[in-house]
């Protein structure tokens, strides 16, 4: 069927703010299908709360609105825009949440728009539990045992009915929210009651528990004639019980004979074509591994995380092609883009495997329970491409970056058989490494099978690297044997410490024995078409395919590798402007990067994609092969600037800022000579590498001192120390991860903080604008509330800080971007940190103020001034809006971590509120955050003994207001004689009732808590904090976001808020 | 152990050998199919040919032989990047490498399949020899290669003598150029009752056996060698017997009336290959493996029923005033999608008078 003409005005609505389960494969969909829209002549109208996303961009839709994602935003939207239609299918469950509310209330109808693609009856029949039910009996699939339940008395009489153990699904939850496996009684009273609390519609799903079946995903797309396609298969090596974001995943299926594959494969395609999906669809199986049985575990109607994975596993752009089906194309009237010549009605053929890890956030919450299970934890993946099962898992674990490059962890080395067992029975995120440490123990194949229930198949693979980790040790270094660690995927410097030689040696003995990687490329077809797009990976022991001639210069765009806590979508944002900027220049660009999920990494976007771990080893493989002309590091976060001394080893020319300007900037003593001659202050700090050390130096400075260790971003290990114990415990913390570089401690200076972006040319600066952080000093950048333009700073300071950067971007000769953040405190400016490359805000920052930052930083970086680019220098003239960034959690997925905010990162995402106030947009962020603005209550106050004075102020603001206060002892005494009716409640040790009891009871609609020092968890503080993510009650852990919201509730009584199209500002 | 390929532009691919000790000659052929290879080995079509298979890693589920889709093991060669021993599967009987030991096939693996594969794109299906002797003469073998034919490939394949699978329901004549087993599982599992004739079997035989339908099976070798079964189809056509052809079936049912074929460049072998039914409009994903392929129909006699959305290469008849269909690609599957297996229904439905040309 062609085009549907009467569609002219397509509503695309994002999936919000970055949080676990709902990642950046939402931006990549969402972006992917904008623009197919739109080279279909339509009009796009963008909502999305996230500004980091490339979809919010006014080049990928015509109308952008970052706005809170509500029924009630969109519904002014809607009327503002009169669409014709929505594509609901593309935000994520977020998106596909809010366009069925729209429809199932008839206000979709009442304005004349169309759903798009998959109709809501089908939503319907996949998302509701029990029609899904029924329609999975009625074409003979056969799902798990299991029964929709709407109280806790009907969840435990089910389960005992089925038999523990069970698995509780709350109803309409992303990455299974809320969900986990009850081995008895006592397990399903914690776990049911959270979990209908969660649930959109107040119920659960109690299903029989069949942890050990293989897990099997299919993604399939159907178009409006009826014609199916699977576009991949996809195996977890985690066995079901393991959720499929959390499980190391391989693509095509591995273990499957061609009977079993076609009966999932028909099984799948008999689903979609019951639920008569048009476009794409996600249907997960469980397959008993010892006969043919198998049961539907879930069906996603819509793009997902697997679909993102899939696209990119196989080349085949599961997002646009779903977008041209809902404008009424059929599968064989849409080009394969990668083939040119073939169309998208075929299945890939992938000649090569796949493998995804995911990228866990235990490393930087070192406390939280690391045990794996229905609810996902991960908060960003990897994905590499190899031509055998070793060598992909080797790149994968390379690609994570956690510093390990090898499956023999050390801390696995000292541990006995039956350590090894114990370990093994653990279910969480070092499995992998476990697994492979008992295999080299000399645990058996079916041994470790008989624990784990993962496949002997991919056992029996890892048991292999690990004996050619032995044959490396024990025999001689042949050509054969070191092909064969190329093959799967060794590491030249692991080979290097395995055999006694250097890294280095180790490349020479390569080159002269010829061991090279070669090139191969994605292209849908296993090379039976000839393919246009350039999308590889490596290999060894093949012949390349890789073209390095070009007519024009070329440029190495290095990405920024797996999303994770402190570098996000939005170092992804920056890489993809940055090779839009180069191809507008005339360059050919290159991107290198291994984040599936990514917009970076959809084949079309650069000239070439190298789908590759960034390490110094892979990175130095494609320049070998591509002698680039330059890279540009600024835009990929750490991961991109860690590579920067390797590619100057290489000789590779670092676009922009000098890398010895760059070491200026991060290295402290360097540091503080730059902060010499600038004559600008900074607090007293020092370089420190043991924790005497650190004690002496914070006694020398004086408490309360900054600890942290250099080259980090977000945060990483950041703590504020208030005496010696707490020094050495954080020393112990930080000294967990290998430190290369030495520790860092400052003394804590209280004060605003203030972080600028500028764009430099060498001499001049552009600064786009200024932002305010809301939090005072202390809280870390990314957890802040940032407000454009500073609400607060004296137009004194303000030109103080333009100064401070000029001076600062002159001194350190800074070509392209740069960060500073700033304290302004009583006695004047100081500088904090200065970051000589894109910072996290500046896509949100390059939305408000409309200036073109990347693209400008990489017009500066190959040689254009600023004062030629139309932009001015100096301070860019503040917008007619106030934009308020407001950072978003993912808490309630991971438990133990404790939700307080201190200099250590812990937001996964953002969102944006901008309004023409800076009370209405902050009113606005909190709302896009998610969280649940109470109108009016009670509020719960437990401060440490230092905020007592302040958090009087703010607790007499609140009852003024309206609030009821409850208090504990201690403060409860103190508000009592200020002035505050303050109710006491008992704390934990006081016993029952007490203040738990009370945030349980849902006694409490707000939590102010202040957090005192260290991470035990058994302190009160913590305890509370829990209490009221996992009971949902806002908690506020900065006495300024509390008074931020106090103006936000207020706000509320204003009136309509207003919407706000982006693009015309 | 090292075992060579060569290839008739004188190429010459090292690797491991695996499978049986021996040298083999063959043309070389890929297949795309990611799953499946205990049936792509077992398939007659293959007669005579050696086959590399794109997907890197084979032998991962090891071999059940109740997957076998014939008495023995035709592909002459298996060629694949990886062998694995690491047989992994609840039906696993032996490993790949026993099969190929057991019906004497040689195999070699470490080949970068995906050049090897590029290369018969480009210059379409070669001849190749398989050795472990590393003093081959690359010359004489290559002088050899450039002569090298499937000859005789359905006489070698079929069956020697009828036999019958008994079923309660209608009565088919499968003739058997090559058939693969599930074609009469398919039909036998429908209740059919069926009869597997020897490709050659008179027509006149076949029509005395009062059959309600006849199934004409796939596979190997150049279909216009195939003079005598042409003959004995063009008497079938006459009669007023549901007939349905399936891949080489399909070529000699078109032959036998007045169609003609020829030998596409790399051929079609995999899981993957999109097929519109006109009449339907809808697009099936089918499992496919032929060199040849119906070129010029007859319009008198037929018309295209099924495309290849690839490149448009004929993938079906219906026959004019006659109770006939054919299809190019494998409705039986095995390795592949299931998605035509509806045709058997048709089938049926067109030996009970439901449907009618």
């Amino acid at each position: 069927m062609p085009k549907n003409s009467s569609i002219k005005k397509v509503l695309v609505i994002g999936s919000g703010p970055i949080i676990i389960g709902q990642a950046a494969e939402f931006d990549y969909a969402g972006t992917q299908a904008c623009r197919a829209l739109r080279d279909e002549g339509m009009e796009v109208v963008l909502i999305n709360s996230n500004p980091a996303t490339i979809m919010t961009d006014k080049d990928i839709a015509d109308e952008v609105y970052v706005e809170p994602l509500t029924t009630d935003t969109v519904k002014k939207v809607i009327m503002k825009e009169k669409p014709d239609s929505i594509l609901p299918t593309l935000g994520g469950q977020t998106g596909l949440n809010l366009a069925m509310e729209l429809a199932e209330e008839g206000f979709l109808a009442e304005h004349g728009v169309k759903l798009l693609g998959t109709s809501s009856e089908t939503i319907k029949m996949a998302e509701d539990r029990q029609s899904f039910k029924d329609a999975m009996l009625d074409i003979d699939q056969p799902c798990i045992e299991s029964k929709v339940v709407e109280t806790y008395a009907d969840a435990l009489a089910f389960a005992k009915e089925i038999g523990f153990p069970v698995i509780v699904r709350p109803a309409y939850t992303l990455g299974g929210t809320g969900g986990g496996i009850a081995e008895n009684e006592e397990e399903l009273a914690q776990i049911a009651p959270h979990g209908l609390r969660l649930s959109r519609v107040g119920q659960v799903l109690i299903e029989k528990c069949i942890a050990g079946w293989k897990e099997i995903e299919f993604e399939v797309i159907r178009d409006g004639a009826g014609s199916c396609i699977t576009v991949c298969s996809m195996e977890n090596l985690d066995p079901v019980g393991v959720h499929t974001g959390d499980s190391i995943v391989v693509a095509p299926a591995q273990t499957l004979a061609d009977k079993e594959y076609q009966m999932l494969r028909t099984a799948a395609i008999r689903i979609i074509d019951k639920l008569r999906v048009e476009g794409g669809c996600n249907v997960q199986f469980a397959l008993e591994p010892n006969s043919f049985r198998y049961a539907v575990i879930e069906v996603n109607p819509r793009v997902s995380r697997s679909s993102a994975l899939a696209s990119k596993a196989t080349g085949y752009p599961i997002a646009k092609v779903a977008a041209k089906i809902a404008l009424g194309y059929n599968l064989d009237e849409i080009k394969n883009a990668v083939t040119g010549k073939t169309f998208a009605c075929f299945e890939p053929a992938l000649d090569y495997i796949v493998a995804k890890i995911p990228k866990w956030p235990f490393d930087k919450f070192v406390t939280a329970e690391r045990k794996l299970g229905t609810q996902m934890k991960a908060t960003g993946e990897v994905m590499s491409i190899n031509t055998c099962f070793e060598g992909a898992l080797m790149k994968a674990v390379r690609s994570l970056e956690l510093n390990i490059y090898s499956l023999d962890l050390p801390q696995y080395r000292a541990l006995s058989e039956d350590e090894l067992r114990a370990e093994l029975r653990k279910v969480d995120d070092m499995r992998l490494f476990v697994v492979a440490q008992a295999l080299k123990k000399g645990l058996t194949v079916d041994e470790v099978h008989n624990i784990t229930t993962i496949d002997k198949w991919f056992l029996g693979k890892i048991d292999n690297i690990m004996r050619l980790e032995k044959d490396l040790t024990e025999k001689p270094l042949t050509p054969e044997l070191l092909e064969k660690a190329k093959i799967y995927g060794f590491y030249d410097k692991i080979i290097g410490e395995l055999v006694g030689k250097t890294d280095r040696e180790i490349k020479s003995l390569r080159l002269k024995w010829n061991i090279i990687p070669a090139y191969k490329m994605v292209d849908t077809c296993a090379a039976e078409f000839d393919a246009e797009t350039p999308y590889y990976y490596s290999c060894y022991g093949s012949e390349t395919e890789a073209d390095p001639q070009s007519e024009r210069k070329k440029i190495l765009v290095l990405g920024s590798g797996p999303i994770r806590i402190g570098q996000g979508i939005e170092f992804d944002y920056c890489s993809v402007h940055a090779v839009w900027a180069l191809s507008r220049l005339g360059y050919e660009t290159i991107i290198v990067n291994n984040n599936p999920e990514t917009v970076s990494t959809d084949f079309d976007v650069s000239d070439k994609l190298y789908f590759e771990p960034l390490t110094p080893e892979d990175v130095e493989n494609i320049v070998d092969v591509e002698k680039p002309y330059g890279a540009i590091v600024q835009f990929g976060g750490q991961t991109a600037i860690k590579l920067t001394k390797a590619l100057n080893d290489m000789g590779v020319r670092i676009l922009g800022t000098d890398a010895r300007d760059v070491d200026r900037a991060e290295d402290r003593e360097l540091f503080d000579e730059v902060l010499e001659v600038c004559g600008i202050r900074r607090p007293r700090g020092k370089t420190i590498f043991t924790c005497d050390e650190a004690i002496a130096a914070a006694n020398e400075i004086g408490y309360p001192v900054l600890v942290r260790p250099s080259y980090v971003l977000g945060g990483q290990g950041m703590e504020i120390a208030y005496n010696d114990k707490d020094v050495a415990v954080y020393m112990e913390i930080i000294n967990r991860s290998v430190q290369e570089h030495p520790i860092l401690v400052d003394k804590y200076v209280h004060g605003k903080e203030v972080e600028v972006d500028a764009v430099c040319d060498g001499t001049d600066i552009l600064i786009p604008g200024i932002m305010e952080h809301l939090e005072r000093a202390g809280v870390h950048s990314g957890d802040s509330i940032s407000v454009y333009p500073p609400q607060t700073i004296s137009e004194k300071d303000k030109q103080t800080i333009i100064a401070f950067t000029r001076s600062l971007a002159t001194e350190l000769h800074v070509v392209g971007l740069i960060n500073i953040q700033f304290i302004v405190a009583e006695d004047g400016v100081y500088v904090i940190e200065v970051n000589p490359r894109s910072s996290r805000t500046v896509p949100y920052i390059s939305k408000v103020t409309n200036v073109p930052i990347v693209a400008l930083a990489i017009r500066c970086m190959l040689g254009e001034r600023l004062s030629e680019l139309g932009y001015g220098t100096g301070l860019y003239p503040e917008a007619d809006y106030v934009a308020v960034k407001m950072p978003v959690f993912s808490f309630e997925k991971l438990h133990d971590v404790d939700t307080s905010l201190g200099p250590e990162m812990k937001s996964t995402g953002e969102v944006l509120g901008v309004a023409p106030t800076f009370h209405e947009a902050l009113y606005k962020s909190f709302i896009a955050s998610g969280l649940k603005i109470p109108a009016l209550g009670n509020m719960l106050i437990t401060v440490r003994d230092t905020d007592k004075d302040e958090v009087c102020q703010i607790a007499k603001d609140f009852e003024d207001y309206g609030f009821g206060i409850y208090a504990t002892g201690g403060t409860c005494a103190y508000l009592q004689e200020h002035g505050v009716r303050a109710r006491r409640v008992n704390k934990i040790a006081e016993g029952s009732p007490d203040i738990l009891d009370l945030i349980s009871g849902g006694g409490v609609d707000l939590v102010v808590n202040t957090p005192t020092r260290g991470r035990q968890h058994n302190r009160d503080g913590f305890k509370i904090r829990r209490t009221s993510v996992e009971r949902s009650v806002p908690c506020m852990t900065s006495l300024d976001t509390a008074k931020a919201l106090l103006a936000a509730i207020k706000q509320k009584d204003e009136g309509e808020l207003g919407i706000v199209d982006i693009s015309t500002i | 152990m090292k075992a060579y390929l060569i290839l008739a532009d004188g190429s010459v691919y090292t690797g491991e050998a695996f499978g049986a000790e021996r040298d083999a000659m063959m043309e070389v052929v890929f297949n795309t199919s990611m799953t499946g290879y205990t049936e792509v080995l077992t398939d007659p079509s293959y007669y005579g040919q050696g086959v590399v298979m794109t997907y890197p890693i084979e032998g991962n589920y090891g071999v059940n032989y109740a997957d076998m889709e014939s008495r023995r093991v035709w592909v002459k060669c298996f060629i694949v990047r990886e062998y694995t021993a690491l047989a992994s599967n609840f039906r696993n009987e032996i490993t790949l490498d026993q099969l190929l030991k057991e019906y004497g096939i040689p195999g070699i693996s470490g080949v970068d399949a995906r050049a090897l594969t590029k290369k018969i794109r480009v210059n379409g299906t070669m001849g190749g020899y398989l050795t472990t002797n590393p003093n081959f003469n690359k010359d004489a073998i290559v002088a050899q290669l450039k002569d090298y034919k499937i000859t005789d490939a359905v006489k070698s394949v079929t069956c020697s003598s009828a036999r019958n699978y008994h079923g309660s329901g209608r009565r088919v004549a499968l003739l058997d150029v090559g058939a693969k087993d599930n074609i009469v599982e398919s039909l036998h599992k429908r209740g059919l009752d069926v009869t597997v004739y020897p490709a050659e079997t008179p027509a006149e035989e076949i029509i005395a056996s009062r059959p309600d339908g006849i199934m004409l099976s796939n596979g190997p070798g150049d279909p216009t060698e195939c003079v005598e079964v042409i003959n004995n189809l063009k008497k079938l056509y006459e009669t007023d017997i549901p007939i349905f052809g399936i891949c080489l079936g399909h070529q000699l049912m078109a032959l036998a009336t007045g169609a003609t074929t020829e030998k596409l460049k790399y051929g079609h072998r995999g899981a993957n290959h999109p097929v519109k039914d006109l009449a339907l409009g809808r697009v099936y994903i089918t499992s496919q493996n032929h060199g040849y392929v119906v070129s010029k129909i007859n319009p008198e006699a037929a018309e295209i029923s099924h495309v290849n959305v690839n490149d448009g290469t004929v993938e079906g008849l219906r026959y004019k005033n006659k109770n006939i269909f054919t299809v190019q690609f494998h409705p039986e599957a095995c390795p592949g999608p299931q998605d035509t297996e509806y045709l058997f229904d048709e089938f049926i439905d067109m030996m009970e008078g439901k449907r009618d040309a």
